[in-house]
Order: structure tokens, then sequence, then C-alpha cells
């Protein structure tokens, strides 16, 4: 057997035989359902305690027509008890809160003059609707003073959903559009933090080589290059390996959780989807859209999507690890990799930034182009761009420039590593990493 | 003899340090060659060159008729002064690795680690993990992975630390076997009692520049002093001692002996002999005591490393 093969064996089996992978692997999916299941009974939870608001009218101008219950608020008229005995009661605790409407000249006057008593501070969203109740109320005062017609006001509004078609022909909408955000935000959030996790573990398990003295048993048989190679893809096996586990372990316990639960898949999943996504989910949930989004996600370049995946875990892993071992080669100890950790962590973070603030605007935009073809974030931002349709060229021309970058990074990162595995004793800065890189042999 | 390794003129830098300056050593087939040298020398990192860790800026080494090349890792065996092994790995597993490593197959590395442990008396410790060794039982392992695969050159960094007397002799018998059983050893270290006990030839390196080499006993022969020391019983020591120092130079001693004797170290000068010195002294008493002082490893090195400061 080759030796970078049996390197690759003991990286990998030392990896999943240890404790924190087993844990990682069978608890993070169980973790990961519950607590979606936790936010979504938190939801329900929170909406069933109905609020009571009272209120004063003295303006004589609200109905109760204005002040419609809602699921979640109840509105009480209390104008016959008084302001100061209204106010009472609420901070007594009998109700949400007070709203009280004085009475005015002018509604320029009015719509300056309204308050609101409450015990605790009142939630943001109570707020806006009750702002909204009365600026329509006072808007539709106004226009009333002005003679115009409010039914024809009415009558003239008119609500249009666009459809949106690209030229391969697909059929794309909101609800898709948000889709595919969601998907491409995790998987680049996903790669960001694989990265980061297994990128750590190959640094470590360089110190420990340090640390143990063993380095210099092994390299005396197999090359400082061949040791460091078999650690990178020991280490990335082991994520792959843990990846696919996730997946079928979520596949599998949604499927039971929702058999059992009879909860809806759909909602389940929509309780774990980035904000930005929310309202197109809602919007899919309020009516019986829960089978258009299976059929949408169904729709998503899913085999384009997994391979790509896999090409830039590799890639980006590879190119990020390289610079981890490096780190792991020039330190006694982890407390020393702190100075060198930054840079490498920087790009990373750096990607999913880029990738979060551009790529849900505009996912072809030059920004989200540009930094999906720098190798040092575009692991990240090319699978954020990949549920969007990015075209095979510009994913050619990626993902050459990131493997000819690893392999120069890798490169580069073996020389340091091959001196530094053999150095004790002094903490290394930037000159000692530039000096080694000019030793021979 | 023919040689195993040749080491010809090898320079190593690193940076604007010279590690290494044009060192050469010769090391003749089924010996035990000390390398010896004050810390800092360059001792390692020749012996890193010889395991091809690193590389020669310029030099040549042969093994055994051939450059040196990246097949022959399996032909060496190092333990290293710093040494240690993977604490969290089973030892049975460990040991098979590091044999597959050195290009054993996994059932031939079996086989040998099974012969190892036997007689080592140690196959009980195969299933534990090497955290769960004390520090001796982990050296034996260590010497057991670095000689299993029967490397023709053993190179050897203090094999001795870590063990107690009765291991280090264990240890001290396994090698001179090894060596009868035809493998070549490099043996460094800083006890020179070992090194009169097992080296046949050694070579000083000292501040990057080997400053001696050769065959133990012609170096003592050339670092011999021709002094004596002499223990007499006589009536009158002051006289003997100043009619001695007419025809010898004449230094105090320390030892002592049974009866009140005169106790000198006298150097034999303008070409006496040992059978001048020892008829003067029979003609003034009874001599006690008569031993040319050979000089040590110890002594050796201490002076040729003064000499060339």
């Amino acid at each position: 057997m080759s030796k970078l093969k049996l390197i690759i064996q003991r990286e990998f089996i030392a990896k999943v035989r240890n404790k924190s992978f087993i844990m990682m692997t069978f608890l993070s999916p169980l973790l990961l359902v519950g607590m979606g299941a936790l936010v979504y009974f938190l939801m329900q939870k929170n909406d069933e305690k109905i609020k009571e608001i009272v209120y004063v009218d003295n303006s004589a101008m609200f109905s109760k027509e204005d002040f419609k219950d809602t699921k979640s608020i109840h509105y009480l008229d209390y104008t016959a008890l008084g302001i100061e005995a209204t106010k009472k009661k609420v901070e007594e605790g009998d109700y949400y809160g007070a709203l009280i409407i004085p009475k005015q000249d002018s509604l320029e006057l009015l719509a300056q003059s309204i308050e609101f008593y409450s015990t605790d501070s009142p939630g943001i969203s109570v707020m806006n609707s009750l702002e909204n109740k009365i600026e329509q109320k006072i808007r539709n005062e106004k226009l009333n003073s002005f003679g115009i017609d409010l039914e024809k006001i009415k009558a003239s509004k008119i609500s249009t959903d666009i459809k949106m078609f690209n030229f391969s022909g697909e059929e794309s909408s909101k609800l898709i559009n948000g889709l595919k955000i969601g998907v491409g935000a995790l998987a680049g959030y996903l790669l960001m933090m694989f990265v980061m996790i297994y990128g750590t573990s190959v640094m470590r398990s360089v110190i420990e080589e340090k640390t143990s003295r063993i380095i210099e048993i092994i390299v005396s048989s197999v090359k400082p290059f061949q040791l460091m190679m078999g650690k990178i893809l020991g280490n990335a096996s082991a994520g792959l390996l843990q990846f696919f586990i996730w997946g079928i372990l979520l596949f599998v316990i949604v499927t039971i959780a929702s058999s059992i639960f009879g909860v809806d898949m759909v909602e389940m999943q929509s309780a774990r989807v980035p904000a930005e996504q929310m309202d197109a989910m809602k919007q899919a949930t309020d009516g019986d859209k829960g089978q258009l989004i299976i059929q949408e996600i169904l729709k998503l370049p899913i085999l384009k999507m997994f391979v790509l995946f896999i090409f830039y875990f590799l890639g980006g892993f590879m190119l990020y690890s390289s610079l981890f071992a490096a780190v792991g080669a020039a330190v006694d100890n982890e407390t020393d990799t702190q100075q060198f950790m930054l840079p490498i962590m920087a790009p990373l973070i750096l990607g999913v930034y880029v990738g979060f603030a551009t790529v849900m605007n505009d996912p072809h935009g030059s920004i989200a182009v540009l930094f999906s073809h720098i190798p040092f974030t575009s692991p990240i931002v090319m699978l954020m761009r990949v549920p969007f349709g990015v075209s095979w060229t510009e994913l050619a021309i990626s993902m050459a420039l990131l493997l000819v970058t690893f392999i120069f990074m890798v490169w580069l990162a073996a020389k340091i590593y091959r001196v530094g595995i053999l150095m004790y004793g002094k903490k290394p800065t930037y000159k000692d990493l530039y000096k080694w890189l000019k030793y021979k042999g | 003899m023919k040689n195993l390794l040749e080491i010809n003129n090898v320079v190593k830098k690193y940076g604007d340090y010279t590690a290494l300056n044009d060192v050469s050593i010769h090391i003749p087939k089924g010996s035990v060659y000390g390398l010896l040298g004050p810390n800092g020398a360059g001792k390692t990192s020749l012996i890193r060159i010889i395991n091809q860790i690193t590389m020669q800026d310029s030099g040549s080494i042969i093994l055994d008729g051939e450059p040196l090349a990246p097949k022959h890792t399996a032909q060496i065996g190092y333990l290293p002064e710093e040494r240690g092994l993977y604490k969290s790995m089973k030892v049975g597993e460990q040991a098979l690795y590091l044999a597959q490593l050195k290009g054993l197959s996994k059932a031939e590395a079996k086989k040998r680690l099974e012969y190892w442990f036997d007689k080592f008396d140690i196959s009980a410790w195969w299933g534990k993990k090497i955290e769960e060794l004390s520090k001796g039982m982990a050296q034996k392992v260590q010497f057991i992975v670095t000689v299993m695969h029967n490397p023709k050159l053993l190179i050897f960094d203090e094999p001795f630390s870590g063990f107690d007397p009765i291991n280090a002799q264990l240890i001290a018998k396994e090698i001179l076997q090894l060596r009868d059983e035809g493998a070549t050893i490099i043996f460094s270290t800083h006890r020179m009692e070992s090194v009169e006990e097992m080296c046949d030839e050694i070579a000083l390196i000292d501040k990057s520049n080997k400053i001696l080499d050769g065959k133990l006993d012609d170096i003592k022969r050339a670092f011999r002093t021709h002094t004596f020391q002499v223990g007499l019983q006589t009536a009158n020591p002051k006289e003997v001692e100043a009619q001695l120092k007419e025809y010898f130079e004449v230094f105090p001693s320390n030892f002592k002996l049974l009866n009140d004797s005169l106790t000198l170290n006298v150097k034999l000068t303008k070409g006496n002999s040992s059978n001048d010195l020892l008829s003067f002294l029979t003609s003034k008493g009874e001599v006690q005591h008569f031993v040319e002082l050979i000089p040590s490893a110890n002594d050796i090195f201490i002076e040729a490393v003064h000499k060339n400061s």
C-alpha cells in the first residue's frame, strides 16, 4: 500500500474514532431538528396569548370598525370610563396597553398628539399596527375633507404579480427566488463551517505530532509533503463522511418527526430558513402551497449543486487546510496560533459576508461575480450563486483558478511545513516563515 | 573492510548559519560508530540528512554503494533523541502503522512485531494506548519500531535516555546483537562510558566541523601522554621524588593505596621508556602500583573540543 494511502487511512480513522466527531455527527442533526421544532413550538405559543388594548377616543372620530379584533389583539372601547380611570386599569395590569386619542381642532394636531400607555414597552409590531390604523383613518378623513370619493380610490387599487422568466425557459417566482437564496446561503455557510472546523482539526493534528515528537520518526519514513497531504485528504474524507451522514440523518429524522407529530414538513423548514426568505415562505404556507414548495425545490439544479458543492468543498478545504497545516507546523502549541489565524479566517468570513450582502440582491452583479472568481472566497460565493444559474464558462474559470491557487498554496505551505515541523522553542514571526520559504531541501 | 555509509564533503546551511562544513565520515559495515560532539555541533543536522529528512546543500552520501535515495528509508532505522509516539493510538496499531510506512506488508509487520513483543515480554501491551504506559515502557515500544524492519543502518540518538540501568543494559545488549547479525550502527551520545563500551570507531564534530575520527583504539593511542600512575613504598619519599624529577615530568596524584606509599603521576620524557621508569622505581623501593594512564573517551572529547576553540 502506498505511504500516502496509509497516512490518509490513519488520519481518517483517528478523526472518525474521536468521540467529539461521533457526537457532532449524530447529535447535530437531532439538535438542529429539535431547535427547529422548539422555535416552531414557541412561535405558536407566543401567538396564542391575546393582547387586550383599551382605547379612549375623545375625538369621536374612530369606531369599532377601525379597531377590528385580530387573532392576537383585541380592542376594547373605554371612552366612557375616562382617561385617568382607564390608565389606572392598565397600570394595575388588567390590560396590555391604553391608547389615548384626544380631541383636537385639526387632523394634523391630532396625528401628533395620540398617546399609548403600557406597563412594559410594547412590541414593534403592535406599535406598527396601531400607527397604521390611525394613519389610515386620518388619511381617509383628510381625503374626505378634500372631497375625494373613497370608494373610487378603493376601486382603483389593483395588484400585480410579475411573472419572471429566464431564457433557458425556467419560470421563476419570488418564492423560488427565496428558496434559491436559502439553499445557496446554506451551502455557502456550511462550507465555511466545514473549512473552519476541519481546517483547525488539521492544524491540531500537526501540532499533536510536533508536541508528541513523533514527527521526526514519521518524516524519516515519508516525505513531509506526503504527510501533509495525507492529513489534509484524511480530514477531508472525514468531513465528507460527516456531511453525508448529516444529510441522511436529517432526511430520516424530518420524515419520522413529521409523521409522528403530524407537523407539516414545510412549516418546520420555515422555522429554520433565514429571515430574508420568510416572506416568500409565508406566502406559500398561508395557502395550500406546501406542495408547490417541494415542486420548486425539485426544480433546482440539485445534481449540479451537489457536484459543485463537493468540488468547491474539496478545493476550498485543501486551499485553506494547507495554510492551517503550515500554521500548525510553525508553532509549538495552540495558543501561539492566534497571530497566524486572523489572515486565514478573514477571507473566509469575508466570503460569507460578501455572499450574503451581494448575492441576495443581485446574484449576477459585478461584486458577486468578482468574488466568485477570487479563489479564497469563490467556494463560498460561487456556491451561493449556483442556484440562480451560473454559466459553465464562468464555473470553469472559477474552478480552474481555484485549482491553480490551491496547488500553489499547497506547495507554499509545504515549504513552511517542512521546516516548521522540526523547529521547537521559538515562537516564529512572519519574517521567520519567509526565511523558511527560502531554505533548500 | 567495506564501508556501509560514506559521507563525502557534506555542507548544510540554514540561511547564513552553517550547520555542517565540509564533513566527511566513512562508516564501516558491521561496526558501531560513535558520532560525538557538544550540543549544537551539527550532529542532528547530519543525522537528519542521512535520514533524508533534510537535504545537504552539497556533498554526497553513499549507502551501500548507491547514492542515497528515497527508497533507502526502508533500510534505515532511526531513534531520534526527541522521541515520541501518538499518545492516543494503541501500541499495536501504531507499531503496525510505522512498520508499514517503512515498507513492510501488514502481515510481515505483524509477524515481526509479535517476535519483538514476545522477546521484550510486552505482548500484553498490544491493545493499550501509549498514554497508559510509563516512560520506560514507551521507550521499549519505540526501540522495537526502530529496529523491526531489519534495517542495514541503525541510527540511535541517545538510546539510553529514559531507561533504568537494567533496561539500558538490555537495550545495549540488543544493539550489540543487531551489530553481530550484520547491522551497522551509528550511535550518538554524550555518555562517554557507553562510548567506551560499545563503539568501534568514532567521529567528533564540533562547531560544524569534523575535528577527529578513526578507530577508538587508534585515537586513544594518538592522545596517549605516556603518563604512568605509580605507587612506591620507600623510606624517604621526598628524596625519591626529587630524583625522579631529574629524569621525568612528575605530577601530584591523588589516588590512595593501602599502605602509606608515595603516589605520583609520572610522564616519560627525553626518549625514556616505561622500562626505564620501572627499573628506576624498583631500585628505590617496593613498587606497589604501576599503570599507564590511557586517555578515556571523555578526556579525548574534552581535550579535542578545547583545542578546537
